[in-house]
């Protein structure tokens, strides 16, 4: 065997590399279903959008609905609350990003684009630190405090103070009629 | 050191099995004659004590598995079920979640015994490592089976753990949040989630036990080091395992056991999160999210951290840093006990330990008891000395410290001559 130096590649290498290879091929086909399986499931992504009816929600009141196993606030804003998020400006937020699943990801923070109705705040309610469910009308800001490591989010859904980076996500919506919203 | 093998199969059917599975003569050297240094003290019973934790969880869980509903309608109910109704089934349970407790509390006496005896130090850097991965599937294990009960606490603790991936979106945007919800089997956690968290908690600790193996067997191959930190030189240093250790084991194993029935029957609530005790409720955050007790070091470091990402780093690299611990010490001398400085820095890695410990179980915008001292200055030295430890301190010591005069021998320091001590120890 070890006779010869450095011999041709023979037909049996040539064998060994090709059955390597297939074998490699065939796992990784394989890994990929027993990888994919852990998504979501097709039932799961079945529940994905609600309807809802804005007309109970009395100024100053917020309540919150699930959507795909997750809070979303809806929040019918007073005109100061509208005020004060209108008046900060954009450049001194620590994300300047809207944050909208409605608009292009590019869309600037401002209260503008974070909701269609200056009054209808509609977000979903999960602190993007890590994940708990922040407590409304709370906090230096009026908006959000999250009780688990102390974000603060004003009454935008803006991220104002604290470890989380982001300011809370907007859903997907439309308005079915002008007192009706769908989700997702 | 492990040496040939000095099996005699006596009777007829064992010269037989002998012949076809030499299983006998395998447990006899490895557990009957297999030379152990004479001077090993308490701390070493913990090896030992850790297997039994190991089969108990197993036990226990296995038996507990057959009550239990991995549904997030049923998983609390059937809990309570099982807590109520089935037979014993409150004396299983209580077993298996203090259990997990005190498996938790010898692994860090082990794992600090390993640190004061510079046992991760060559040749035994395999060893060391298998114990590090073998924490670290502990610590999956832990928290995989905390989510089962399916309270408040269980659910939280879910949810905050797996947003920890969330911040990768950081680097690389999008990508986080589809691990995430890979992990999650949807858009929260939920249901999905549940039922694969069962799956692996009752996956992982079996291959934590083909982990064990492979760490009793890379301690096989240098055998085992020992208080004073020098080798082995020949058969005046060692007595058989059996019966010297078997017994010694035994015997503290015992203790264990009785402090472990103690807090088992009289106490078994005292590790708790009462919030566990509430079903989980998606829309209502807990006032305090805190993980178990043996997990809370590593939650101060995250929550000393006000950037997400560099939190998570911390976290992670706290465990990571463990590996790398045979290749930053850079002292020649194995045990601290030879170590003056080292020593006391060592001391101070547990006080610190214990400190972000106790730390971890308040708010970061918390204050000391009685003083108005706020705790976050404190918890973000805590993890700076953490980290100091093992990158800074452990590799200039060895280079400045000078070490006391090790002894020859473990005979010599055992018996003060050990000449006339060769002989085998009569059975
Ligand atoms: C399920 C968990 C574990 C089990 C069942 C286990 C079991 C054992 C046993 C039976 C021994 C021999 C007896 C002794 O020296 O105490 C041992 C030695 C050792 N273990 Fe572990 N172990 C575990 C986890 C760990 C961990 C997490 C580490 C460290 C990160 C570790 C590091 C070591 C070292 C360094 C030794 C050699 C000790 C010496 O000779 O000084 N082990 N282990
Ligand atoms: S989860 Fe909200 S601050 Fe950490």
């Amino acid at each position: 065997m070890a006779s010869t130096a450095a011999a041709e590649p023979t037909r049996r290498d040539f064998i060994h590399v090709a059955t390597g290879a297939a074998g490699a091929v065939g796992l990784a086909l394989l890994a990929w279903p027993l990888i994919d399986q852990m998504n979501p499931s097709a039932s799961v992504l079945a529940l994905s959008s609600i309807e809802f009816d804005l007309s109970p929600v009395q100024e100053g009141q917020q309540v919150t609905v699930m959507w795909r196993g997750k809070p979303v606030f809806v929040r019918h804003r007073t005109a100061k609350e509208i005020a004060e998020a209108r008046s900060v400006p954009v450049s001194s937020l620590p994300d300047q990003l809207a944050r909208n699943a409605n608009l292009p990801d590019s869309a600037p923070a401002s209260d503008q684009d974070r909701m269609f109705k200056p009054e209808w705040l509609i977000m979903i309610g999960i602190c993007t630190h890590l994940g708990c469910i922040p407590l409304d009308h709370q906090g230096d800001y009026g908006g959000y405090l999250c009780p688990c490591h102390g974000s603060q989010y004003d009454t935008a859904g803006r991220i104002r103070k604290g470890p989380a980076p982001e300011n809370m996500y907007i859903p997907p919506y439309s308005y079915l009629s002008p007192t009706k919203v769908k989700i997702g | 050191m492990a040496g040939q093998s000095t099996y005699v199969p006596k009777t007829g059917f064992t010269r037989w099995l002998d012949a076809r599975l030499p299983i006998l003569r395998f447990t006899n050297d490895t557990m009957m004659t297999f030379p152990t240094p004479r001077n090993l003290n308490f701390w070493y019973s913990f090896g030992g004590i850790l297997t039994f934790m190991l089969g108990i969880q197993i036990v226990t869980g296995i038996v507990l598995a057959m009550h239990y509903v991995p549904n997030a309608s049923m998983a609390f109910d059937s809990v309570e079920n099982i807590m109520r109704d089935v037979n014993y089934g409150w004396l299983l349970r209580y077993m298996h979640s203090n259990g997990a407790s005190f498996f938790f509390l010898a692994v860090y006496v082990h794992m600090f015994r390993g640190l004061y005896y510079g046992s991760y130090k060559a040749p035994r850097e395999v060893l060391w490592i298998l114990g590090v991965i073998i924490y670290v599937l502990m610590i999956a294990t832990a928290f995989l089976g905390y989510v089962l009960p399916w309270g408040q606490m269980s659910f939280w603790a879910a949810t905050v753990i797996t947003n920890l991936f969330t911040s990768i979106d950081q680097i690389l945007p999008h990508t986080g949040t589809a691990v995430t919800q890979w992990l999650w089997g949807g858009f929260a956690v939920g249901d999905p989630t549940l039922n694969r968290f069962f799956s692996l908690h009752y996956l992982l600790p079996f291959v934590i036990a083909g982990v064990v193996v492979l760490h009793i067997w890379a301690l096989h191959v240098p055998g085992n080091n020992n208080p004073l930190g020098i080798d082995v030189k020949g058969p005046q240093d060692t007595v058989p395992f059996h019966p010297y250790y078997t017994v010694k084991d035994l015997f503290y194993l015992s203790l264990f056991v009785i402090l472990f029935a103690i807090v088992v029957f009289y106490l078994p609530n005292a590790l708790v999160e009462p919030d566990n005790y509430v079903p989980a409720n998606p829309l209502v955050t807990p006032p305090e999210i805190v993980p178990e007790w043996y997990l809370l070091p590593f939650y101060a470091m995250l929550r000393s951290i006000p950037q997400k990402l560099i939190g998570v780093i911390v976290l992670f690299g706290a465990l990571a840093t463990l590996v790398f611990v045979p290749w930053l010490d850079t002292s020649k001398v194995r045990s601290m006990r030879f170590r003056p400085l080292a020593k006391q820095f060592f001391w101070a890695l547990l006080l610190d330990c214990v400190l972000l410990g106790y730390l971890g179980a308040h708010r970061p915008d918390a204050v000391f008891p009685g003083t108005g001292i706020p705790m976050l200055p404190f918890a973000r030295l805590g993890t700076a000395y953490y980290y100091a430890f093992f990158w800074v301190i452990l590799p200039l010591l060895g280079l400045i410290e000078t070490p006391r005069p090790v002894p020859a021998t473990i005979a010599t320091s055992v018996t003060g001559s050990g000449v006339e001590q060769v002989n085998a120890p009569a059975e």
